[in-house]
C-alpha cells in the first residue's frame, strides 16, 4: 500500500491550515460526525429510546388519573390535562436531560474519549454533540407526551406558535439541565452515583413545584419555595402558552434561568471534560 | 514534507522529551525524564508496571499536562502548541479506543470526519484500512462483538486514519493471546515499513526486541538505560557460547579442558551431559576463537556452534536488580509474559 509516501503528504497537510483553530465548519462538521456516533449508539441500542417513549405516555396516565381526581375532583379530570401536560413538558426535559450525565459518564470508562481528546477537534464538540442527541430525544418524547394529552382531551386554547413556544422554552430549559448533569457526569465516579445524586434533586425539584399542584394549595414554606422553583416558572410559562394569560412573566424567567445556567455550568463543564483523567 | 518540517525544528528527532516530570500526589509517575524517538524509528519505553509508560503517552498526547519538563513531537511543543500536535500523532492505547456500539467501518468513518476528510475520503479511507487490517468480513459488526485482537487491530486502524506522523502505542498487546499479539506485531511491523515513527510502552522484552530499534528502559519514572537493543544487551555482559560436541558424551570432557587451559579472561565451562552441550561465557571475539581452537586442537568433534545475547529479561535484571516482570502484575500481564519467554526459548532453537 503507498501508506509510505501517505505518511508523510497528510500529516502536514492539516497542519498548514493556520495555527491548529479549529473553524467553524469543520467544528460544526465535528458536532455532525459526533452526533451521528450518538445516534448510531441508539439504533445500536434501541433499550436506550425506551425512557423517551415509554415515559410520557406512563407519566400521563399515572397523573391524569391518579392525580386528577384529587386534584381537580372525580370526574373532573379532563381539566387536569390541560393543568398538568404542560407541567410534564417541563418534567420531561428534566429526566431526558438527566440521561446525559450517565452517558457522558459511562463514555469516560471506554478509551474512545482518550481518542476524542487526542484528535485535533474543539473538546466542546463531543459535549455540543451529546446535547444535539438528547434535544432530538427530547421533542420525541415531548411528541409523545402531547399526543396521549391530545387522546386525553387536551384543548390548546391559544394556537399552534404558542404550543411550539412552549415546546421550544421547555427544549431550551432542558438543555441547559443538560450542562449541569455532563458536569455531574464528568466529576461522580460512576453512572449509578450519576443517576442517585440526580434523582435527590429532581425529585424535589419536580414535586416542589407548580407542575403537578396549584402551590396555592401548599403550605406557606412550599408554596415559597415553588415561586423560586425554576420549574415552577417553565410549567407555568407553557400552561400559559398553551391555556391563554400572562406569559411574560414566566417566559423572561424560564429563558434567564436557561441562560444562566448554562453560562455558568458550559464552561465548567468543558474545563472538566478538558481536564479530566 | 515531514523530514523539512522536522529538519526546520533542528535535528531529525520526531520525539523531544527533556527533563519530564508529573507528580501525581506523592507518585512520581515521571521523574525527570529524556528520550528521543529518532524519526522513522521505533523506540521501545520498557518497563514494569508503574514505571510511567502510560503517563508519559498521556504528556505525549496532550491528555494530561506535565509538571516540569518540555516535549516536542514532531517539533510542536505539547504544552504550548497541543492543537497543531494532535494533528500529527495517532495514539492506541492499552485499553482499545472505539466505540463499541458502532460498527468497525462506522468508526472509522467518523474518525476520518472528524479528521476533515470528506465523506466519500472518509469511506475510502475507512474501506482500505479495514482490507488492509483484515477486517473487512466484519466491517458492519459492531465493535463490541469483535474478538481481543480484531478490536485492537481495529484500534490500530483508527489511528492510522490521518496517516500520523508519530504514532503512540502503549501496551499494544497487553492482555493477548499469543496468536494475536503476534497478528498485531506483523501490523505494526507493517507500519514501520512504511515510515511511520513510533513510540511504543511495553513490559514485555520480548515485543521490544521484536519491534523497536531502540530502548529506553525505565523505572519508577525514570530512564535507568538506553541505547541499542544489542547495545543494551552487550552493556549488560558479554555473550554465552555454546558448543555442541559431535559425541554428546564429550561434553564434561570439553568443559573440563576449557576450564582446564586457563585462556585470558575465560574463567571456565559448564557442560549439560543431558543435552549434550557446552557453555562458555565470552566477552570478547578473540575469546571466541581461542575456545574453538583450543576445542578443536584437543581433537573434540564440533557438530554445532552458537552465541547468543542474553535476553532482555537479563538485562533488566542487571540494570534494576529486579526480574523485568516487576512486583504488580495483573494475572494477564503475568501470563503474557510467560509466554513471551516460552517464546523466546523457542525462538533461540529455531536459531540453532
Amino acid at each position: 500500500m503507498s501508506a509510505a509516501t501517505a505518511t508523510a503528504s497528510v500529516a502536514t497537510a492539516p497542519a498548514a491550515a493556520g495555527e491548529g483553530r479549529i473553524g467553524l465548519r469543520a467544528n460544526l462538521r465535528h458536532i455532525g460526525a459526533l452526533a451521528r456516533r450518538n445516534m448510531l449508539q441508539i439504533k445500536q441500542d434501541p433499550e436506550s429510546m425506551f425512557d423517551a417513549l415509554l415515559m410520557p405516555v406512563i407519566f400521563t396516565l399515572l397523573f391524569v388519573y391518579v392525580f386528577g381526581g384529587a386534584v381537580s375532583g372525580k370526574g373532573h379530570q379532563q381539566e387536569y390535562v390541560n393543568y398538568v401536560i404542560p407541567g410534564l413538558m417541563a418534567m420531561m426535559g428534566m429526566n431526558i436531560s438527566m440521561a446525559v450525565g450517565t452517558g457522558i459518564n459511562d463514555d469516560f470508562k471506554k478509551g474512545v474519549m482518550d481518542r476524542f481528546r487526542t484528535m485535533p477537534i474543539a473538546r466542546s464538540s463531543v459535549l455540543i454533540a451529546k446535547i444535539v442527541v438528547e434535544v432530538g430525544r427530547m421533542l420525541i418524547a415531548t411528541a409523545i407526551l402531547l399526543g396521549m394529552g391530545f387522546a386525553l382531551g387536551l384543548t390548546i386554547h391559544t394556537d399552534v406558535l404558542h404550543l411550539a413556544a412552549a415546546v421550544g422554552l421547555s427544549t431550551v430549559f432542558g438543555a441547559s439541565l443538560m450542562w449541569i448533569f455532563i458536569l455531574l457526569g464528568l466529576t461522580m465516579r460512576t453512572a449509578q452515583a450519576v443517576q442517585g445524586v440526580a434523582m435527590l434533586v429532581l425529585m424535589p425539584l419536580q414535586f416542589g413545584s407548580s407542575i403537578f399542584a396549584k402551590p396555592t394549595t401548599m403550605p406557606g414554606w412550599l408554596e415559597n419555595f415553588t415561586k423560586v422553583n425554576p420549574l415552577s416558572n417553565l410549567a407555568d410559562a407553557a400552561r400559559a402558552l398553551v391555556n391563554g394569560g400572562a406569559v411574560a412573566h414566566s417566559v423572561w424567567m424560564t429563558l434567564a434561568w436557561s441562560f444562566g445556567i448554562t453560562l455558568v455550568t458550559a464552561p465548567l463543564a468543558v474545563a472538566r471534560f478538558r481536564k479530566k483523567t | 514534507m515531514t523530514t523539512r518540517r522536522l529538519t526546520d525544528n533542528g535535528g531529525t528527532a520526531a520525539v523531544e522529551v527533556r527533563g519530564l516530570v508529573k507528580h501525581f500526589g506523592a507518585t512520581k509517575a515521571l521523574d525527570g525524564v529524556d528520550l528521543e524517538v529518532r524519526q522513522g524509528t521505533v523506540l521501545g519505553v520498557l518497563g514494569p508496571n508503574g514505571a510511567g509508560k502510560t503517563t508519559l503517552v498521556r504528556v505525549l498526547s496532550t491528555l494530561i499536562r506535565p509538571d516540569a519538563g518540555s516535549a516536542r513531537v514532531a517539533g510542536y511543543d505539547v504544552l504550548t502548541q497541543p492543537r497543531q500536535l494532535r494533528r500529527v500523532i495517532g495514539m492506541t492505547g492499552q485499553y482499545a479506543s472505539v466505540d463499541e456500539k458502532l460498527s468497525g467501518r462506522e468508526n472509522l468513518y467518523m474518525i476520518g470526519r472528524l479528521l476533515d476528510l470528506s465523506r466519500k475520503d472518509a469511506r475510502a479511507r475507512a474501506d482500505e484500512l479495514l482490507e488492509r487490517f483484515s477486517l473487512t468480513e466484519a466491517a458492519k459488526r459492531p465493535a463490541m462483538h469483535y474478538s481481543g485482537g480484531m478490536r485492537r487491530r481495529l484500534d490500530l486502524a483508527a489511528s492510522m486514519i490521518g496517516r500520523p506522523a508519530v504514532l503512540y502505542l502503549d501496551e499494544p498487546t497487553t492482555g493477548l493471546d499469543p496468536r494475536t499479539r503476534n497478528e498485531v506485531w506483523e501490523e505494526v511491523q507493517r507500519m514501520v515499513a512504511d515510515g511511520a515513527t513510533v513510540l511504543l510502552t511495553t513490559q514485555y522484552m520480548e515485543e521490544a526486541e521484536q519491534l523497536a530499534h531502540e530502548l529506553t528502559v525505565v523505572d519508577r519514572g525514570r530512564v535507568i538505560a538506553s541505547g541499542k537493543v544489542a547495545e543494551l544487551k552487550a552493556k549488560v555482559g558479554g555473550r554465552t557460547l555454546q558448543i555442541r560436541p559431535t559425541d554428546p558424551d564429550q561434553a564434561a570432557a570439553m568443559a573440563a579442558a576449557i576450564g582446564q587451559a586457563g585462556l585470558d579472561g575465560v574463567a571456565g565451562a559448564n557442560a549439560d551431559p543431558a543435552e549434550g552441550l557446552v557453555s562458555v561465557p565470552i566477552l570478547s571475539d578473540e575469546q571466541l576463537t581461542a575456545v574453538v581452537g583450543l576445542v578443536a586442537a584437543r581433537g573434540f568433534g564440533i557438530a554445532h556452534i552458537d552465541t547468543h545475547l542474553p535476553s532482555l529479561d537479563e538485562v533488566f535484571l542487571a540494570i534494576t536488580g529486579r526480574p523485568g516482570e516487576g512486583s504488580g502484575h495483573g494475572t494477564g500481564a503475568a501470563e503474557a509474559a510467560g509466554t513471551a519467554r516460552t517464546d523466546d526459548e523457542q525462538k533461540m532453537e529455531v536459531a540453532v
